[in-house]
């Protein structure tokens, strides 16, 4: 593989609205041919940013550097970039075809050419037996796929999707998730992604972007941001995670109760400092070995299935909240717990992280 | 939307407002004018400053006329908020599906010729109308009843040419209703009617009030209707100004009464507006029940 | 609402009948009547269709029929434009004054006697002469502010992320208009054109007033008008009957294009 090339790159852009700030000073890189997500909690200004990259707002600061060319002060009409809309945005008074077609026409592409690349793209996304339909005949799904197909059509440089399976149910949203990955794959065009849940940027992207209050607080790939979270709020945000609170030691963190968690502590911490430590529920091991780092015992409050997995909440003195264990099927099924039994939870020293608190 | 059109909307809005700012803020602003000027001796009109347009309409000849027209207008109103209100109820009250079809046929002749609808009731009321031969149908035998020209004509009239925007005006917080609430009172032990008067009456304030005032703003305003079934003989505010435009001739003093007419006007809408605010709250209530 | 008894449920029926009878019966009267034969207005003796033909012989309802088409059509073209982008305009904008809001709610609620007699000031005033343009150019003042009424209502479950979606997909803002807007707000536009034209072919006062003297622009409703001081004829019947006919055709249609324009 060659190295990566910089597609569009957002240079200290801001966006305010009167007194709110929607956008505050984010700079990120997002390559050629990948699968970015926007990922942050409602009202953080994911719709704002991707609508800069639309041209649908100006940004108050910074550049939008497209193919190294600003284009923030460029009118949407005149950008290769397509949003496909939160709401889909289908023309109702147009059929399937048509809405597909009409980008096509705004280039004033001969007949023949955008009946082919319409035919090809309709096929691609399994929309051929609707195409006569007008939006109002179509299921949710369906809209999703006409509103992609009438953005893809356009063989943007670059498509915006914003939240583009939130009206989706939650089936339904699992399948499309794999589709547009493959989709992606197919047409070789780089998608920034919008969404609110953690778990579908995670199934989803190459890359992704932390947001909260208009500020960037991580960018990197799935694995690295759910392993190595920047601050508490994205370990907490990212997957579930346990912590436990208490102040920072040399090597670990001392809990309110006295116990000791053993992890490495950032050089940020001071000693003393107000630090967290925390721990994903499948890195916990019930009844571990004598010569696991950290140790504690608790008792079992409740059990639910997730999937063919088990998820413990164990209540022990090191948190207000009940820990969070994840059990494989596997290890139920050779030492079963039940509700109120009295386990030990262990966990080893490099799966601790821990943040300033 | 928002951020990137609004700069092209007052381009969108400007020959709409040119024309009204030029064809009725103007026009209007001139009548205002005129009412502070002098009738010319031949009927022109006299460029001098004068109160005295303002003062003659406190004249008791010409204060006695508005109230006449208020009671007029009032009476009107009352019967047809009325009669509205139980139509607007028995609408809301059908099923579901007939009720666009009542509505529907209640409002149409709202929307026919304001003066053939008027006509109709001189057909009916005249002497030998229908109504004098029901009567007479029925054996009566004596000099036929005098219904024309009479002040009952007028209200008749103005009733039946305003009723159809009452019952819309009410239908519509009527059929809003959170049906749960007239329940809830009704389980905490109120009777029928004292659930009416508490919880149903005091909801559908804004539609009765909207539907009021708008039938006794044009009303008070109106020329045609005691002009046809007053036969002339039962001035209104409307008639004294078409007179001092068109017989009179007299510009300045029609224009104060303009004038009084859309002071009366904007005090029976603002009253409208403060009751509209106060009930806000119960609405505001009230929906979020029915939405949530 | 709540279940209610067999008995409140016959009082409500009763209710909704007598108000129908109230309402129709003038009317249905009215309409009976233009088919009698005999020269009484109000007597029934037999069924003819003969003051329709007398009308169609009548020169001077002729020309006032004419004269009303003429005016309503003109006028509704006028405010059917530029009522549109008002409506279009305000609700872009959002944020407008409330004088804004009363500058375009004022034509339909001001006393038709007020705003005729302020044109006719006006216009004499200005030295104007009087006559068929003049009742257009007052028309077009109440006929902008229903369209506009009509049209904004429609906007206000318009979805303008089919604006952003053309122009991102690369169309002009008059392509955008043309292509997207325009036809997703034509019934809107259309009824409101209807309703403008009824109310046009259907105002008497401010024709009145602003039409100066002389047959010349004389309309319908003036015509109408006159008749019925002279006195009730079976003519007015059949030209009342007709007259109705086409307001209620029109707003019937305009009902159908556009759910609930009536009920705004
Ligand atoms: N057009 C606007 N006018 C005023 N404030 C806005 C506008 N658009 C967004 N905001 C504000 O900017 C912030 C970010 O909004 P948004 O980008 O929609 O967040 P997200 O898509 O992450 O939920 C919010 O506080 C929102 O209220
Ligand atoms: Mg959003």
């Amino acid at each position: 593989m060659s190295a990566p090339r910089t597609l569009l790159a957002i240079d200290k852009v801001s966006k305010n609205f009167g007194r709110v700030t929607a956008v505050d000073g984010i700079s990120l890189d997002i390559r050629e041919n990948e699968f970015f997500a926007l990922l942050g909690p409602s009202g953080c200004g994911k719709t704002t940013l991707l609508r800069m990259l639309a041209g649908f707002e100006t940004p108050n600061d910074g550049r939008i550097l497209l193919d190294g060319r600003d284009i923030a002060r460029t009118p949407p009409n005149k950008r290769p970039v397509n949003l496909m809309f939160q709401s889909y945005a289908l023309f109702p008074h147009m059929s399937v075809r048509a809405n597909v077609s009409y980008g096509l026409e705004m280039e004033r592409l001969p007949a023949k050419e955008i009946r082919s690349r319409v035919d090809a793209i309709l096929a691609t996304t399994e929309l051929v037996a609707l195409a006569d339909r007008k939006p109002e005949q179509l299921s949710g799904g369906q809209k999703q796929r006409v509103a992609l197909a009438r953005a893809l059509v356009k063989r943007p440089r670059l498509l915006l999707l914003d939240e583009p399976l939130g009206a989706l149910d939650k089936k339904l949203r699992g399948a499309m998730q794999l589709e547009l990955k493959r989709l992606q794959h197919e047409v070789g065009i780089t998608f920034v992604i919008v969404t609110h849940d953690q778990e579908e940027s995670l199934v989803m992207a190459d890359r992704m972007a932390v947001l909260r209050d208009g500020k960037l607080l991580q960018c990197d790939t799935p694995h690295a941001v759910y392993e190595h979270p920047v601050d508490r709020f994205v370990a907490d945000f990212i997957g579930v995670m346990n912590f436990v609170p208490g102040r920072a030691t040399d090597d670990g963190v001392l809990a309110a109760d006295g116990a000791r968690i053993v992890g490495t502590v950032p050089s940020t911490l001071a000693p003393g400092a107000a630090a967290v430590a925390s721990v994903r529920p499948e890195r916990i091991r019930l009844f571990p070995s004598a010569q696991t780092a950290n140790r504690v015992a608790g008792t079992v409050e409740a059990l639910a299935y997730q999937g063919l997995d088990l998820q413990l909440h164990v209540r022990t003195a090191l948190s207000q909240k009940p820990f969070l264990v994840r059990v494989t099927a596997d290890a139920a099924d050779r030492r079963p717990v039940a509700s109120g039994d009295a386990v030990e939870l262990g966990w080893d020293a490099v799966d601790v992280r821990i943040f300033a608190d | 939307m928002k951020s990137y059109a609004p700069s092209r909307s007052s381009l969108l809005m400007a020959p709409a407002l040119a024309w009204l700012t030029a064809l009725m803020v103007v026009p209007c602003a001139l009548v205002l004018a005129l009412a502070f000027f002098r009738r010319g001796i031949y009927g022109g009109i006299e460029y001098t400053f004068t109160l005295e347009n303002f003062g003659l309409v406190f004249d008791p000849l010409y204060a006695g006329i508005f109230l006449n027209s208020a009671r007029i207008a009032g009476t009107a109103t009352l019967i047809a908020v009325v009669i509205g209100y139980a139509a607007a109820y028995a609408i809301a009250a059908a099923p579901r599906r007939l009720q666009p079809v009542f509505l529907f046929f209640a409002v149409l002749p709202f929307w026919s010729n304001y003066l053939i609808r008027t006509y109709a009731w001189i057909v009916l009321l005249n002497r030998e109308g229908l109504i004098t031969q029901l009567l007479r149908w029925f054996g009566y035998t004596g000099e036929p009843p005098s219904m024309l020209y009479t002040e009952g004509a007028v209200i008749a009239g103005l009733v039946y040419n305003y009723l159809p925007f009452v019952i819309l005006a009410c239908y519509a917080p009527l059929s809003r209703l959170n049906p749960e609430l007239a329940e809830a009172s009704r389980d905490l032990g109120a009777s029928a009617m004292t659930t009416f008067r508490r919880v149903i009456l005091p909801l559908t304030v804004p539609g009765i009030a909207a539907g009021a005032v708008f039938v006794f703003v044009l009303s008070i305003g109106n020329f045609v209707t005691p002009a046809l079934l007053g036969g002339g003989r039962f001035q209104m505010i409307g008639n004294l100004v078409y007179d001092q435009f068109l017989t009179a001739n007299d510009w300045p003093f029609g224009a104060a009464l303009a004038m009084a007419l859309i002071a009366i006007m904007l005090l029976v809408l603002t009253a409208q507006a403060l009751a509209a605010d106060r009930a806000a709250g119960r609405i505001a209530e009230a929906k979020g029940g029915a939405d949530g | 609402m709540a279940e209610r008894s067999p008995a409140t449920r016959r009082t409500l029926w009763l209710v909704l009948s007598l108000v129908f009878a109230f309402l129709y019966i003038p009317i249905a009267v009215l309409v009976a009547l233009s088919f009698n034969q005999g020269g009484l207005p109000t007597v029934w003796s037999g069924f003819s269709l003969k003051w329709y033909a007398s009308l169609a012989g009548n020169a001077a309802i002729l020309s006032a029929a004419l004269n009303t088409l003429i005016v309503a059509l003109v006028s509704t073209a006028i405010a059917t434009l530029f009522g549109t982008l008002l409506a279009i305009g305000v609700e872009i904008r959002r944020q407008y004054g409330s004088g804004l809001e009363a500058l375009i709610f004022a034509p339909m609620i001001i006393p038709d006697i007020v705003l005729a007699i302020a044109l006719l000031s006006f216009f004499s005033l200005l030295d104007f002469t009087l006559g068929l343009h003049t009742i257009i150019l007052a028309h077009v003042v109440f006929n902008l502010a229903f369209v506009c009424s009509v049209v904004r209502a429609r906007l206000k479950s318009f979805d303008w992320s089919i604006v952003e979606a053309s122009a991102d997909l690369g169309a002009s803002a008059i392509t955008t208009f043309r292509r997207v807007t325009l036809p997703v707000i034509l019934p809107a536009v259309v009824a409101g054109a209807l309703l403008a034209f009824t109310l046009s072919v259907d105002e008497f006062i401010i024709a009145f007033f602003t039409s100066g003297a002389g047959r010349a622009s004389t309309t319908l409703p003036m015509q109408i008008y006159s008749m019925i001081r002279f006195g009730i004829t079976p003519e007015i019947n059949a030209l009342a009957t007709i007259v109705m006919a086409v307001s209620i055709t029109a707003l019937t249609l305009s009902q159908r294009l556009n759910r609930g324009v009536i009920g705004q």
